[in-house]
């Protein structure tokens, strides 16, 4: 025989007994619709599960993005263990502690020091209470990158005399009526006249990360801010990566000053925090994984219970078609053949309940995605998740199908015709 | 031989009994032999002939096949046998009722490794040598009993086998249709084909050449009809003499 001829005969059967499994399915539409059902729901929840948490992880990683990955967040504050007696005030930071966090720590280029007050601020016939002030250093501009909209950012001449200028945000301006562009003019600031030298945009974070309605904001140079009150504290640090593989060294070493600073034996906890969003980012796709995962172990129960469906509907096709089976072997089909005939129908099931899970899966995510306010705008099914569903729906067939194929294949040809 | 049965016996067990369906049968049939077996319910007529079809295997004995020993083999092999040298007709007819009468006449060749190629085609003159050229399309329901027979005995022959075997195959027809069946039998036989039928009726089995009676399992008798030419010739030549041995003692004084 040649080799094509060779080729030709398996090719040939192949086709024929796919071709087969597909009249057996359609023959028995609705039967084949509710075997598979297991599987479709199992197949289509768990690519909307995928696709959710996709969509939701890149929302979140979009709004880090906005926040900054390269930040990191230093903060005195008590250990645990001390917060009911301790005080707060005595374990904030101070200047000489930040200033040595700039001049010793590598892994870091900026620092920016924040001192939030809250003051009324008035204009013309306007008068707001207790608007949210912060004294910033310069380097605040590098480190939150927010767009200055008119006028200037604060510069090293601001905070070295402490002058008596501000820099608000466009709701102040509603607010306060200020000009459209109110660069030049002057509003009352805790009863000081102040100087508005800039705008800056408002960034708009979602509620997750503590954002909400936008609110009037202003700015002033930090030596400024400690001169309105000087008995306030500084409330917390940022700090810049110089790169984002640089976390875990800039924990070490910023915690290694404040400790050495603060004279804190090996015993005692640190009296401060050091966060890097990074840990946000890895917390947030631990857990993520961690869902899905779960969500992978409901789903891999439902596929066991589709494969059950299955092998159940499979062992009632042997038993109804006994006597096709017995004819087909009398007719010289091989156990091989009789076995690869039920088992591709089996997996032709499973395949068929698999991309009808898919389709539903599909109709999920876009549901979700158009649910108003729901930050799973990015939902969608990534191709793993297809090709890992095909191929367990596949899986599931082969598995559950193989011992009703091989009861069909060991059936003994007379006993199986005689069969009714 | 087309067929060589030496010694063979099948014992069913049933739990502690066991029944022997045969008991020793001997039997040889030559190629384009046309041998009705006969026998009463129960002697063992359809266990020979799923011996005959390697549908089933001897517990004991040899059974050799066009020149194959075909005893001992089991599974795949056996398969192979079956659908390369045989051609079973069964009395229930046995057709796929979901599909058409040409579908059903290909089934075997789509098992088979020598005939993928032009399947259609053969199945087609199969169907035509049975006279239902005009019922290809049609379903097994939607054809009479005497056509079903002539799809299932089209299917039987699709594969050029060395024996036709046909297990009592007018056993759920009428007396008219029977006789279409045999008479289709025997146009194949004239063609060459080697032919083996079980009947319980006497004068459909006078149609073969030769018939094998069976009882309990062995073989009872295995005669020559009146249709075999060399029987005839044989018959005639003993009617010759005997009426010369007459005339011999009418001339003896
Ligand atoms: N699978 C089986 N298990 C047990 N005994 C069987 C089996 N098949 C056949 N027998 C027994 O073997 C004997 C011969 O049966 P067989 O079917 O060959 O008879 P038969 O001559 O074809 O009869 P009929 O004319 O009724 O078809 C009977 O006694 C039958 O009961
Ligand atoms: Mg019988």
């Amino acid at each position: 025989m040649s080799p094509a001829k060779l080729l030709i005969g398996p090719a040939r059967l192949a086709f024929q007994t796919v071709i087969l499994a597909l009249q057996q399915i359609w023959a028995n539409k609705v039967r084949s619709f509710l075997t598979t059902l297991g599987i479709i729901i199992g197949v289509s929840s768990i690519i909307a599960v995928v696709a959710a948490m996709g969509g939701l992880r890149q929302s979140i990683l979009n709004e880090f993005e906005k926040f900054g990955t390269k930040k990191v967040w230093i903060d005195g504050t008590l250990p645990r263990e001390q917060r009911s007696t301790g005080s707060f005030r005595a374990v904030q930071l101070t200047l000489d502690e930040i200033i040595a966090i700039r001049e010793n720590v590598e892994s870091v280029d900026l620092v920016a020091p924040m001192y939030f007050g809250g003051y009324s601020i008035e204009f013309g016939g306007e008068r707001i209470e207790r608007v949210s002030t912060t004294g910033i250093w310069p380097e605040w501009h590098d480190i939150e990158s927010r767009e200055i909209l008119r006028g200037r950012a604060f510069n090293a001449i601001d905070e070295a005399q402490a002058r008596r200028v501000c820099i608000v945000n466009d709701r102040t301006i509603e607010e306060l009526g200020l000009n459209l562009d109110p660069v030049g003019q002057y509003v009352a600031l805790s009863g000081q006249r102040f100087l508005v030298v800039g705008v800056v945009e408002t960034v708009q974070l979602s509620a997750m990360f503590g954002g909400g309605d936008s609110s009037a904001e202003v700015y002033i140079p930090f030596s400024t801010a400690r001169e309105l009150n000087p008995d306030g504290w500084i409330n917390f640090c940022w700090a810049q990566l110089k790169d984002t593989s640089q976390a875990d060294n800039a924990i070490a070493e910023i915690t290694f000053v404040l400790r050495k600073m603060r004279g804190l034996t090996a015993e005692q906890p640190n009296t401060f925090e050091v966060r890097v969003i990074q840990q946000f980012i890895d917390n947030f796709n631990k857990v993520a994984s961690a869902i899905t995962l779960g969500a992978g172990g409901i789903v891999g129960i439902s596929l066991l219970v589709g494969g059950i469906g299955i092998m159940n509907i499979m062992l009632v096709s042997v038993s109804e078609r006994t006597r096709e089976i017995g004819l087909r072997k009398a007719m010289g089909a091989r156990p091989g053949v009789i076995l690869t005939q039920f088992l591709v129908e089996a997996v032709t099931l499973c395949l068929f309940g698999g991309a009808n899970g898919l389709a539903f899966g599909q109709l999920m995510v876009t549901g979700l995605r158009h649910i108003p306010g729901f930050p799973l705008g990015d939902a969608a099914i990534p191709a793993w998740a297809v090709v890992l569903s095909v191929g367990f729906s596949a899986l599931t067939g082969v598995v559950f199908g193989m011992f009703p194929a091989i009861k069909a294949a060991r059936l003994d040809p007379i006993v199986a015709l005689r069969h009714e | 031989m087309t067929i060589e049965v030496r010694g063979v016996e099948k014992v069913y067990r049933m739990g502690e009994e066991r029944i022997f369906a045969l008991r020793g049968v001997d039997l040889s049939i030559a190629r384009n032999e046309f041998v009705a077996i006969m026998g009463a319910s129960g002697s063992g007529k359809s266990t020979l002939m799923n011996i005959l079809g390697c549908l089933d295997r001897p517990t004991k004995g040899e059974y050799v096949l066009a020149g194959r020993p075909t005893h001992r083999l089991r599974g795949a092999s056996l398969a192979r046998v079956r659908n390369e040298q045989i051609g079973f007709v069964f009395q229930s007819f046995e057709l796929l009722n979901r599909q058409s009468a040409l579908k059903n006449v290909m089934l075997p060749l789509i098992y088979s490794r020598k005939h993928w190629f032009g399947a259609r085609a053969r199945a087609r003159a199969a169907l035509d040598k049975v006279g239902l050229s005009n019922r290809m399309g049609h379903r097994p329901n939607q054809l009479s009993g005497g056509q079903r027979q002539r799809v299932a005995i089209a299917r039987a022959l699709v594969n050029e086998p060395s024996i036709l075997l046909a297990d009592e195959p007018t056993g759920n027809l009428d007396s008219a249709t029977s006789l279409e069946i045999i008479g289709l039998f025997k146009s194949l036989h004239a063609e060459g084909q080697t032919i083996v039928i079980v009947t319980h009726e006497e004068d459909i089995a006078g149609h073969a050449l030769r018939i094998v009676r069976l009882r309990d399992g062995r073989i009872l008798s295995d005669h020559p009809t009146a249709n075999d030419p060399i029987h005839r010739e044989y018959l005639r030549q003993a009617a010759i003499h005997a009426e010369l041995a007459a005339a011999g003692t009418e001339a003896r004084p």
